[in-house]
């Protein structure tokens, strides 16, 4: 109940900043493009097939989808961090913080109806991509459950950098710490997904499977692996978990 | 209602609040008195549950601040230094999510917030948006945030600062206002703030406990001695003829004043082109003004200025903090002022950070 109270008065202030608008805008954009450059791709190449007279039909999934959805995925990790930078960083600087902590409400409340809201939010931009997608249909047959999957998955993966970004912003009371932060971590946990491939050894493994990105793919596949949606969910607790300690270190920091 | 014992809190480097014990029975308004940094704020968030104390402990409406801060945050209405408002909500918007939070119940909550609006007179803007509120009002919607759930204490943490005075006098009617159906606490560092919504005023400086007094007893006590700022030039003539040395004119008239009867203490302000000016505190109940006067004017200098002039916080800390360690406090006399700048800039005892 009160979660809901928090979560509601969070979206409306991300609508009625710029913000959320701002967001939206680019991260619409930015996936509108990859889409066109996806299917203009597929187009093409499917001509190409067909004048070789290869009879062998291409997948749409895979084609497009699959690469879509990873791609949506890492516009993600650039916007994310804009969403959750105010979450706590500007009550803190107003001082609007001090009415919820010495509100009868559990910290765990306030986090989470701060990160409900910021992950609706993200909820509406992977709509909106999702609208590109569905224009597919008009033309063909594309499987949906891999989609929809897929999509389960970026709502996943952005619960996890959601949670991550929440805890930066609770750290700091400026924003652009918050956001250069938040994006920051994003980026190294997308990286670090890169050294698996150098070599095989447990070292390697261990840094790679940190790695938001990489645990994506199985969804995009169209798999739902318990495996990869553990790994989500604890890792959207840990974040929320810090955020939970960050917010008490006000009361004993000045 | 409010009951704090041995309360402290100490961070890395300093004490912010240092053994603080005192009681606050129900109904009653009390005054929190302390220059900036005294650590005011930081007791009101530990009353708060914002913050936890360091050592000792405090019992809000019965609960305490450390075993049950959900009870006690449910029973307490809280106005920070700057009010904690959402600057892009509408007002009532702002008082719906404050009373949800609250826990106010749903079925009455828009007749409360209509009666809120009313004390607090806000019922004019309660379509308008926060942020586009001036001081006045943003101070108000505060006030209603912190009372509207119908708290048993309120902790009020400079509820005036900031305003016009205009708006000074508005609030402090309404907090007269509030006083019986709540048992307050308001800080300040303002002394006729306390002396007129207060009935007793707790002074801290440096964290510690300084004074707890009802304030008609510290008026009383603070009152007795007059305080009057003297302004002495020397003649134009005796000017030249002393050879312009300030020094010698300076400690002349500080003498001087010093020799009239009823006179406890003289301290040197400023000097400002040969012109001397002067506090000098009287003996308790001694009416000291025209013995000051024909003293200058019969030592043959001008008689620029003279008037009384009323406590300010930090001399009454200086006071105070005599009456208690009498050893820490800057010997009086010119020794002690430097020839330039004021008492009050030379670091007497209420300039804690």
């Amino acid at each position: 109940m009160n979660v809901l109270t928090i979560c509601r008065k969070e979206l409306s202030s991300y609508f009625r900043s710029p913000i959320a608008y701002g967001v939206m805008f680019f991260f619409a954009l930015i996936a509108g493009y990859f889409f066109y450059v996806a299917t203009y791709s597929f187009v093409t190449q499917g001509l190409r097939a067909a004048m070789m007279g290869q009879s062998q039909p291409m997948d749409v999934n895979d084609y497009v989808v699959r690469g879509l959805l990873s791609n949506i995925g890492v516009i993600g990790l650039f916007m994310t961090p804009m969403i959750t930078m105010r979450l706590f960083a500007e009550e803190k600087r107003t001082g609007t913080i001090e009415l919820l902590v010495t509100s009868p409400l559990h910290d765990y409340e306030i986090i989470l109806g701060k990160w409900l809201a910021a992950l609706i939010l993200y909820a509406a931009m992977l709509g909106i991509s999702l609208i590109n997608l569905l224009t597919l249909y008009l033309y063909g047959r594309p499987a949906w459950k891999p989609l929809l999957i897929g999509y389960l998955g970026l709502l996943l993966q952005g619960g996890c950098m959601l949670a991550i970004g929440s805890f930066i912003s609770a750290c700091t009371r400026n924003q652009i710490v918050a956001c250069v932060g938040g994006f920051g971590i994003n980026l190294m946990l997308w990286v670090v997904g890169w050294v698996a491939s150098l070599d095989s050894s447990t070292l390697t493994h261990v840094v790679g499977y940190l790695s938001i990105v990489d645990h994506i793919d199985s969804f995009s596949k169209g798999v739902l692996d318990s495996k990869d949606a553990f790994f989500f969910l604890s890792f959207i607790f840990l974040g929320l978990f810090l955020t939970g300690r960050a917010m008490e270190s006000i009361r004993w920091r000045a | 209602m409010i009951k704090v014992e041995g309360l402290t809190k100490r961070y890395a480097r300093n004490v912010a609040v240092d053994h603080i014990s005192f009681q606050v029975e129900k109904g009653q308004i009390v005054g929190f008195l302390g220059p900036n940094g005294a650590g005011k704020t930081t007791t009101m968030r530990m009353l708060t549950c914002f913050m936890p104390p360091t050592d000792g402990s405090a019992e809000v409406a019965g609960f305490d601040i450390l075993d049950s801060p959900m009870e006690v945050k449910r029973r307490i209405g809280y106005l920070p230094e700057s009010p904690p408002v959402y600057p892009e909500m509408e007002v009532i918007e702002y008082l719906n999510f404050v009373g949800r939070i609250k826990g106010v119940p749903k079925a009455g909550m828009a007749r409360r917030i209509d009666e809120v609006m009313e004390k607090c007179a806000i019922t004019d803007v309660r379509r308008k948006e926060i942020g586009k509120l001036s001081k006045g009002y943003r101070q108000r919607v505060g006030l209603s945030q912190a009372i509207l759930h119908n708290p048993d204490v309120l902790i009020l943490d400079e509820p005036t600062s900031g305003l016009d005075p205009h708006q000074i006098m508005e609030t402090r009617d309404l907090i007269r206002g509030l006083a019986g159906d709540h048992t307050i606490i308001l800080s300040t560092h303002i002394l006729p703030e306390v002396e007129a919504m207060c009935e007793r005023v707790i002074i801290i400086a440096k964290g510690k406990l300084v004074a707890t007094d009802t304030v008609a007893n510290l008026t009383s006590r603070l009152h007795g001695t007059e305080m009057v700022s003297v302004e002495v030039a020397p003649r134009l003539s005796s000017t030249a003829a002393a050879g312009s040395d300030g020094h010698v004119f300076l400690s002349q008239v500080q003498q001087k004043l010093e020799q009239v009867a009823g006179v406890s203490r003289v301290l040197h302000k400023e000097s400002r082109d040969s012109r001397e000016r002067f506090t000098v505190e009287s003996l308790q109940g001694r009416q000291i003004r025209p013995e000051l006067a024909r003293a200058v004017i019969e030592s043959g200098w001008n008689l620029n200025e003279l008037h009384s002039v009323g406590l300010s916080l930090e001399e009454i800390f200086l006071q105070l903090t005599a009456e208690h360690k009498p050893e820490e406090t800057p010997a009086p006399g010119i020794t002690a002022a430097p020839l330039s700048g004021s008492a009050e800039a030379s670091g007497v005892s209420g300039e804690a950070q």
